[in-house]
Formats: structure tokens, C-alpha cells, sequence
């Protein structure tokens, strides 16, 4: 990918490759989406919500598309139908998980709207082609920012809404019983998880977000015995995943997110194999 | 037994749903203390009973108070285990971790006092679950589940119990074991138990009143009084007949629906 060739020395690495601002952008923005997966990743295998979390991630891709079309930034349109979807499949009912054939055809149709725009735009298909895939060596520095704040505002909303969404997770029936509303504890999480799908799509892409948000919280679901050392094994494996696949597609001609997914299943098929043995 | 505050009572009572009432005209009052089974055929209407008690639902007709109040949603009095729980047997988290949410569950924050991981532990100690603080829920069977989830609805010190269905899926052996801790726990801290069961016959050793839900109506008294051939023909409408073997144990002949299940 560049002409600076790999060392054994990892510090003179790093600083070679964060001479470049895209490397370090892409550094800054994997390391703050990574910790937000991971946590968020938790609450959705918790909840075994990881199907409407990527449909989540479609419904977020149509409306990119769509940004794209009416030429604006596509986070915002990201944001506007992922926040839309939260309601949609909150209000499918109690039972979210349950629900996969009418998240199935929404997923679905928000896919072929996608197409439709990227379609109608008319312009280089690189533009699908990194909202499907993710574009971290593409991320400028306004992007860094907004992905801070949005960071920000999900871990104080986590650390909120912390033990509800445990309770109603493991829970529901006597969460229920003991005052807490299912109904909007599952709006507020499908809006959490709106915000981490359109921050990490720039990462890895609609169709890989499941690499960090799901797969590092499965591991961890398989060895944590406490929610919050579920989280920090979750956040470990997406950070390790977000900075070793950087660091190796720097020295080779082959996509970031290829590495990503491909470290955090690896992680997950090996610690998936020594519980079960 | 009078002279005892009364801590549920029904006045003329419809419960089922706003298009649909499953069964009415129920006049009861349960006090302190009472160890009372909640009996009836599936469907009966049984847990939409607890759901008014827990201020989820509301009566359609008649009135219901609870400590003297109206039911409300989120009361500190009640410990509740619901039918049905479902557990992931991939969760690895320990059991320990859902006792304390059903201490804390309901603030906000993240809460990690001490404090309140040690009423949990009390809690499984009363239980005599202790064992399995730490081991993963994920792991565990049915008979201990059950007890993690008892410990779950008494940490919070509850003065009235609401099980619903808590000796489903546990053989005759457990059943006996689990409804002996319900009633040593609750009988040394004066805690009333609402019981909904299908099996009349582990409980017979431990009631004090039956409700029995059925055919839309809703009959209350003595265990004695109630599983009757003439008092259960007269609820259902037609002929039942209550047969007992020599040990005590009872099977209830002619319901739409063996009520007798195990055995």
C-alpha cells in the first residue's frame, strides 16, 4: 500500500504510519468505534438482538444511499433512518429477537431502496461500494469529531441506562413487574444501537458491522461471568481487532475490513473451541 | 386468623382483557401470613390475576386493593417469579449478577456498591443457593434456577410473594424440596404466598387457602373446602369428582383438562 517497508520495531511502525493523517484518522476514528461497539455489542447478545441490530445496519445504508443522492454528508441520512428503524422495530413488540421475518422484510426492501439511490446517483460506485464495505483510510478530521461526540453522548447514555437494560435483557417479565417501561427501554437501546451503526458503517460498513458489533460481545458473552468484565472483554477484542487489521493492511494491498472481521471471528472460533472442550 | 391484616383483597372482581373478560364476580380477601395456592385449568386466567396484582393490568370490573391500596406498577412489596423464564444457556453471566438486579435492577447508573452485592448473597443463603453465586446461569438446571429466581423476588425483603407456575419442570422430588424452602422462608418472616400450580399435591402439606380459577369463575376458602367433588362441580358446572389415595394425595376426575399431571 505505501513504500515504507515493515519493521520489527512496532513503535517506529506506528510512527511511520501516523505521519500520514489518513492513518491516524482511521487510527482515531477505529479506536473510538471499537470501544463503542464493544459495549453496545454486549447489550445486543445479551438481548439476542443481533438480527434487528443488522437490519439496523441496512435500514442505515438506504438512508447513506440516499444522503448521497441529495448530496449531503451520508451520516446524516445514516442517523435519520437508523433512528426511524429504532422505533420501527421497538414498537414490533416486546419480543424483538422474535420478530425476524418482519425484520427480514424490512431489512430487505431498505436494502433494494439503497440500490435504487446509489443507482439514481448515478456516480462512481466506490460510494456504495464503502458504505457496503466501510472507507476508515477515507475518514477526515470533521469526520474524527463527530464520531467523538457521538462516542461521548452513547457511553454517558450507557452508563445511564446500565442497569434497566441489564435488567429488562436477562429479565423482562419481572423488570416489567418492578416499574421499568419494556417498551422504551427497547427504543432507547434500538436508538443507541441507530447511533453505533452509523458511526461504525465508516469503519467496516453496513455489511460487516456485525465483526465488531456482534462478534467481540459473542466472545465475551462465552467467558464473562460479570456484565462489566462482558463489556471490557468485548471492547478488548474490538479495539485488538480495529488496530491489528490497521496495522497490517498498512503494509498490504488488501482492505482493512477484511482484517477486522477476520480477527474478531478468529478470536471467537478459539475461545468458541476451548469452552466447548 | 381475623384478627390478621389483610393484604389482597377483591370486591366483586372481573379480570381478562378490555374485549375479552375471562372471569368474574371474584369477592376474596387473603391475609398475612397465608400460603395460598392459585389452582385452575390453562387459560383460566389465573396470571392475568397476578398481572392485576402487579398493577400490569386492570380490573375490568369491581375492585381490587393491595396493602389497602390500589395495585400499582414497580411496589417494593412484591417479589414476583414469572412463568416461563427464559434463560440463554450460552449467558454466561452468574447467577449472583440477576439477584442483585432484583435488588437494583430498576435505578439508574451503573451501580457497583458492595453493599448491595451483599444483601444478593444473603439472599441465595436463604435460598440455600449460595453454591451457585458464581456459576454461570447458562449452566444451571432447572430446580437450581428456580431457587436463584426465589432469591431474585426476596431481596428485595418482599411482604408478599406471587410465584406463578414456579414447580413447572421440576420432578416430584423437587417440587416437595422447593415448595418446603417457599414455606420455611416465608413462615419465619410472616411473608403472604400467592402460588400458581397445576399439581395440587405438594402443596396440600403447606396451604392455607385455595383460589380456584375456572369456567370464568373464581372460588375461594380451606383446601378442605374447596377440592370437593361438590364444591369443585358447582364451579366448573358440571359433575368433577375430588378422589384421595391413602397417603393424602388427591386427582381431580372429569375437568376438560388433567389438572393431576404427575405420578
Amino acid at each position: 500500500m505505501n513504500s515504507i517497508g515493515f519493521s520489527w520495531n512496532i513503535l517506529s511502525d506506528l510512527a511511520a504510519m501516523w505521519q500520514y493523517d489518513f492513518m491516524r484518522h482511521a487510527f482515531e476514528a477505529g479506536t473510538i468505534v471499537a470501544i463503542v461497539a464493544g459495549v453496545i455489542g454486549y447489550f445486543i447478545v445479551l438481548r439476542r438482538s443481533s438480527f434487528a441490530a443488522h437490519a439496523m445496519a441496512e435500514i442505515g445504508f438506504a438512508g447513506a444511499a440516499g444522503a448521497v443522492l441529495l448530496g449531503i454528508n451520508p451520516i446524516v441520512g445514516l442517523l435519520v433512518f437508523t433512528c426511524g428503524g429504532s422505533f420501527a422495530i421497538a414498537s414490533l413488540g416486546r419480543k424483538a429477537a422474535d420478530r425476524d421475518v418482519q425484520i427480514g422484510t424490512v431489512l430487505a426492501f431498505m436494502l433494494g431502496l439503497g440500490v435504487l439511490f446509489i443507482s439514481l446517483y448515478s456516480g462512481y460506485a466506490t460510494e456504495a461500494y464503502s458504505l457496503l464495505f466501510g472507507e476508515i483510510l477515507g475518514i477526515s478530521s470533521t469526520d474524527v469529531l463527530v464520531t467523538l461526540i457521538a462516542g461521548a453522548v452513547l457511553l454517558v447514555a450507557v452508563a445511564v441506562l446500565y442497569r434497566p437494560m441489564l435488567f429488562a435483557s436477562l429479565d423482562e417479565d419481572v423488570a416489567e413487574a418492578k416499574g421499568l417501561s419494556i417498551f422504551w427501554i427497547g427504543v432507547a437501546f434500538m436508538l443507541l444501537v441507530a447511533i453505533t451503526t452509523s458511526v461504525s458503517v465508516q469503519v467496516v460498513g453496513v455489511l460487516l458491522i456485525f465483526a465488531l458489533m456482534v462478534t467481540p460481545a459473542a466472545t465475551a458473552q462465552l467467558i464473562a461471568k460479570r456484565p462489566m468484565q462482558g463489556i471490557a472483554i468485548s471492547v478488548a477484542i474490538a479495539l485488538l481487532a480495529t488496530w491489528v487489521g490497521l496495522f497490517i493492511s498498512f503494509y498490504l494491498p488488501y482492505p482493512v475490513s477484511f482484517f477486522i472481521t477476520g480477527i474478531t471471528f478468529l478470536v471467537y472460533v478459539t475461545v468458541r473451541f476451548i469452552f466447548n472442550s | 386468623m381475623t384478627d390478621k391484616e389483610v393484604v389482597i383483597e377483591a370486591k366483586d372482581l372481573s379480570g381478562g382483557y378490555p374485549t375479552n373478560t375471562v372471569w368474574e364476580k371474584a369477592s376474596f380477601s387473603i391475609k398475612k401470613g397465608e400460603f395460598v395456592g392459585v389452582l385452575g385449568p390453562n387459560g383460566a386466567g389465573k396470571t392475568t390475576f397476578f398481572r392485576m396484582l402487579l398493577g400490569l393490568s386492570k380490573p375490568i370490573k369491581g375492585s381490587l386493593t393491595i396493602f389497602g391500596n390500589i395495585p400499582s406498577r414497580g411496589n417494593p412489596k412484591i417479589g414476583y417469579i414469572p412463568q416461563r423464564h427464559p434463560i440463554d444457556s450460552e449467558t454466561g453471566i452468574e447467577a449472583l449478577q440477576i439477584v442483585r438486579l432484583g435488588l437494583d435492577g430498576n435505578r439508574w447508573g451503573i451501580g457497583l456498591s458492595k453493599d448491595n452485592t451483599d444483601k444478593a448473597m444473603a439472599a441465595l443463603k436463604i435460598v440455600g443457593a449460595e453454591e451457585l453465586a458464581h456459576r454461570p446461569l447458562g449452566a444451571l438446571s432447572g430446580g437450581e434456577l428456580q431457587r436463584i429466581f426465589l432469591a431474585e423476588a426476596l431481596v428485595g425483603e418482599p411482604e408478599l410473594l406471587l410465584l406463578d407456575e414456579p414447580l413447572a419442570n421440576l420432578d416430584i422430588k423437587r417440587e416437595s424440596d422447593f415448595v418446603e424452602l417457599i414455606h420455611d422462608v416465608v413462615r419465619s418472616r410472616g411473608v403472604t404466598v400467592l402460588l400458581i400450580a397445576h399439581n395440587i399435591n405438594p402443596l396440600l402439606p403447606v396451604l392455607d387457602r385455595v383460589i380456584y380459577v375456572a369456567s370464568g369463575r373464581v372460588t375461594d376458602g380451606k383446601p378442605s373446602e374447596i377440592l370437593t367433588s361438590e364444591s369443585l362441580s358447582k364451579l366448573y358446572g358440571i359433575p368433577v369428582e375430588v378422589l384421595k389415595d391413602s397417603h393424602g394425595r388427591i386427582a381431580i376426575i372429569g375437568t376438560e383438562e388433567p389438572v393431576h399431571e404427575h405420578e
